[in-house]
C-alpha cells in the first residue's frame, strides 16, 4: 500500500492529536472529510459513479451484460469486482505493484457482497439456468489520498444506485427455442434496490484510540485497521483486519460499534445526495472530470 | 456525533477580470504561439518551429530585452542560492545526506555543513561519520538555507546556523513553489499563537512557538511534550487557511496568512475546507490585502 515517510515527532504530533479529538485539520475521530459524488458520468456504461474525497478519487463504471447462471444459483445473476490500480493513482503503484493491491480490494469487495440480501440477484434471472444479468463492476483508482476502502464502496453504492438494466422479454416459440427481446425503448430498464448494500468503514487504531477516514498520514501512524462493512440499518456483513500490529478484543468491539453508528450516518448522507441528484433530473449539469 | 457531508460536485466558476490585480499578464499554454518575430532569443520553455516561437509549458511570458521565456506556474523547485528550504531526509550516505526538496534532483546536505550538537568546532572525523544516523535520521524534517548550487542543478545545504536544523513536532503542508513569495524573511512567530516556516521550495511548517528562546545545542534536540490542546486548534486552523489559499492560488506570506486566519475564526476548523466557506474567508482575506495595498 501507499505511504508517506513521517518523522517520529509529526508522528507523535498526529497521535497526540487524536487522544484529545482534534486530528490535524480539526477533525474530530468520528468525522469524514467532505466527499463529492456524481453519477452517470461515463456515458457507455450501464451505470457510473465519481466519489472525491479531497485527495482520494474513485471511478467506478457498472456493465450489465448477459450471462450463464452459475451451477450452483441457477436462478440468480451474480456481480464481478475488477480493480485497476494504475501508477495515476501514485507512483508507488507503476508496474506490477498494483495488481496485489487490486486483487486485494477486489476479494474485499467479494467478501462484502457475499451476503444473499446486499443485492436482489434474483431480479437479475433472464431464465433459470440459461441467461441472467452479469454485472460487471469496474473499479478505477484515480488518486490514493487514504481511505480507499470506504471511497470504493461508496462508489459501488452509488453506481449500483444508478445502474439501469434494459427489459428482455423470454418469447418462446412452438418448438421450445428461447428467443430474448430488447424492448424499444431505451429508457424502458430496471432499477436496483441499493437499500441493503452495505458500505465499508475503515477505523484505523492510533495510539489508544481509533479513527474513521485516515488521511495518509494517520495512515503511517496506524498499526492495525478495521475494515467494517455496514448496511444502512446499522447490520454488519464483513469484518476484516488489516495492518501488522494486533487489536485487543475489548477495542475490537469498541471500533465495531464505532463502525455501525458511522456506517449508519453514511449511508443517510449518500443517500439524501443520491436523491437529491436525481430529483434534478436531466437538467442537471454534469461536471464530470472537466468542470 | 459522527459528522459525515456529501455534496454534488460544482463546476468551477471562471475568475472574473477583477481578480487580478497589476498590468496584463500574458498567459501560454503548451503549443501556444508567443511571437513570429524571429529577432528574439529563445529562453527556458519555448521552442522554435516553422520560424515561430512556441511555448512548451504553462505558464507566464517573460520578457528581458531579447530573450523570451515562459516562466510555468507549477513546476519543480529550482534552487536559488540563500533560499530558505525545508525539506526531509530520504538517505543517509557516505559524509552527507541525502534530502528531498520538491526539486528535479535530491538536495545534498553535507556533514560538514551542520551544526554538531553543543556547538563545536572541529574536523569531522570518522566516529562523526558513523554517528550521522544519530543525528538525522530518514523521515526527518529540516530547515535549512541553499549554500550552493553544483553544476547539474542539485541543491547543496547548510545548516550553520542556530535556526535551522532539525523540526520537532508540528504539521507540514506541501504546496506548489511558485506561491511561496520571497521575502526578507521566511520564519514568522505570528500573533495568534503559532510559528510558521515559509520554505522557497513549497513545503510549509507550522508549528507550537517555542516557550522561550533557549539556547539550542544546535538545533538537533526534539521536544517531545505533548502539544496542549489551545496550540494544536491554533495549528489545525492555520493548516486549512494555508490550504484554502493555495486551492483558490493566492500568494502565501504571513499577511496572507494571518488575514485568511482572522478571517475563519467565526467558523469552526473543520468547516474552513468546506467550498462555500472556504470562498467567503478568502473573498474577506483578498479585501483586506488590496486595502492594505491600496
Amino acid at each position: 500500500m501507499a505511504s508517506v515517510v513521517l518523522s517520529e515527532a509529526e508522528k507523535l504530533y498526529i497521535v497526540h492529536g487524536v487522544q484529545e479529538d482534534l486530528r490535524v485539520d480539526g477533525r474530530g475521530c468520528e468525522d469524514y472529510r467532505c466527499a463529492e459524488v456524481e453519477t452517470d458520468i461515463v456515458s457507455n456504461t450501464s451505470g457510473s459513479a465519481r466519489v472525491k474525497l479531497v485527495d482520494t478519487d474513485i471511478l467506478v463504471g457498472i456493465k450489465a451484460e448477459m450471462g450463464t447462471p452459475k451451477l450452483e444459483k441457477p436462478d440468480e445473476g451474480y456481480l464481478e469486482f475488477f480493480v485497476d490500480c494504475s501508477s495515476n493513482a501514485t507512483p508507488e503503484l507503476e508496474g506490477r505493484g498494483g495488481e496485489e493491491l487490486g486483487t486485494d480490494i477486489a476479494n474485499t469487495l467479494y467478501r462484502v457482497f457475499s451476503s444473499e440480501n446486499s443485492v436482489d440477484l434474483k431480479s437479475l434471472c433472464i431464465n433459470p439456468r440459461e441467461h441472467c444479468w452479469v454485472l460487471y463492476v469496474d473499479v478505477l483508482l484515480l488518486e490514493y489520498g487514504g481511505n480507499i476502502f470506504d471511497a470504493i464502496s461508496i462508489a459501488v453504492k452509488a453506481a449500483l444506485f444508478n445502474t439501469r438494466i434494459p427489459k428482455v422479454r423470454v418469447l418462446e416459440d412452438e418448438e421450445g427455442t428461447k428467443e430474448i427481446e430488447l424492448s424499444d425503448d431505451p429508457y424502458d430498464c430496471i432499477r436496483l434496490n441499493v437499500d441493503e448494500v452495505p458500505c465499508i468503514v475503515t477505523l484505523s487504531k492510533i495510539g489508544y484510540r481509533h479513527v474513521v477516514d485516515a488521511t495518509l498520514q494517520e495512515e503511517a501512524c496506524s498499526l492495525a485497521s478495521l475494515l467494517i462493512s455496514v448496511t444502512s440499518k446499522g447490520a454488519l456483513t464483513s469484518m476484516k483486519k488489516v495492518g501488522k500490529g494486533s487489536l485487543d478484543p475489548e477495542s475490537i468491539f469498541e471500533m465495531m460499534e464505532t463502525g455501525q453508528r458511522v456506517g449508519k450516518s453514511l449511508h443517510v448522507a449518500l443517500q439524501k445526495i443520491l436523491d437529491e441528484e436525481e430529483s434534478l433530473g436531466t437538467s442537471r449539469p454534469k461536471v464530470g472530470f472537466l468542470g | 456525533m459522527a459528522a459525515v457531508t456529501m455534496r454534488l460536485p460544482v463546476p468551477r466558476a471562471p475568475l472574473g477580470p477583477s481578480a487580478t490585480r497589476g498590468a496584463e499578464k500574458h498567459l501560454v499554454a503548451p503549443g501556444d504561439t508567443i511571437t513570429t518575430d524571429t529577432g528574439y532569443m529563445r529562453g527556458h520553455g519555448t521552442y522554435v518551429e516553422d520560424d515561430k516561437l512556441i511555448a512548451s509549458v504553462a505558464g507566464v511570458v517573460e520578457r528581458v530585452n531579447k530573450l523570451v521565456c515562459v516562466r510555468a506556474l507549477k513546476a519543480r523547485y529550482n534552487g536559488e542560492v540563500g533560499d530558505i528550504v525545508v525539506g526531509r531526509i530520504t538517505e543517509v550516505q557516505q559524509k552527507r545526506w541525502k534530502v528531498e526538496t520538491n526539486s528535479r534532483l535530491d538536495s545534498v546536505l553535507l556533514l560538514s555543513s551542520i551544526n554538531l550538537p553543543g556547538g563545536e568546532l572541529r574536523r569531522r572525523s570518522a566516529e562523526d561519520e558513523l554517528a550521522m544516523r544519530d543525528y538525522l535520521q530518514e523521515g526527518d524534517l529540516i530547515s535549512a538555507e541553499v549554500q550552493s548550487i553544483f553544476s547539474d542543478g542539485a541543491v547543496s545545504l547548510h545548516t550553520r546556523s542556530l535556526k535551522y536544523g532539525k523540526l520537532a513536532q508540528g504539521v507540514l503542508v506541501q504546496v506548489s513553489p511558485s506561491l511561496v513569495k520571497r521575502q526578507k524573511t521566511h520564519f514568522h512567530d505570528l500573533p495568534c499563537g503559532a510559528s510558521v516556516i515559509l520554505g522557497n521550495n513549497g513545503f510549509i511548517w507550522i508549528y507550537p512557538t517555542p516557550e522561550q528562546k533557549e539556547e539550542e545545542a544546535g538545533g538537533f534536540t526534539t521536544n517531545l511534550e505533548p502539544v496542549p490542546l489551545a496550540d494544536r486548534e491554533v495549528i489545525s486552523r492555520l493548516r486549512n487557511c494555508v490550504v484554502a489559499l493555495v486551492t483558490h492560488k493566492m500568494m502565501l506570506f504571513d499577511t496572507s496568512i494571518l488575514y485568511c486566519y482572522e478571517a475563519s475564526l467565526p467558523h469552526q476548523i473543520k468547516d474552513i475546507l468546506k467550498p462555500e466557506v472556504m470562498e467567503e474567508i478568502i473573498l474577506e482575506a483578498r479585501q483586506r490585502l488590496l486595502n492594505l495595498q491600496g
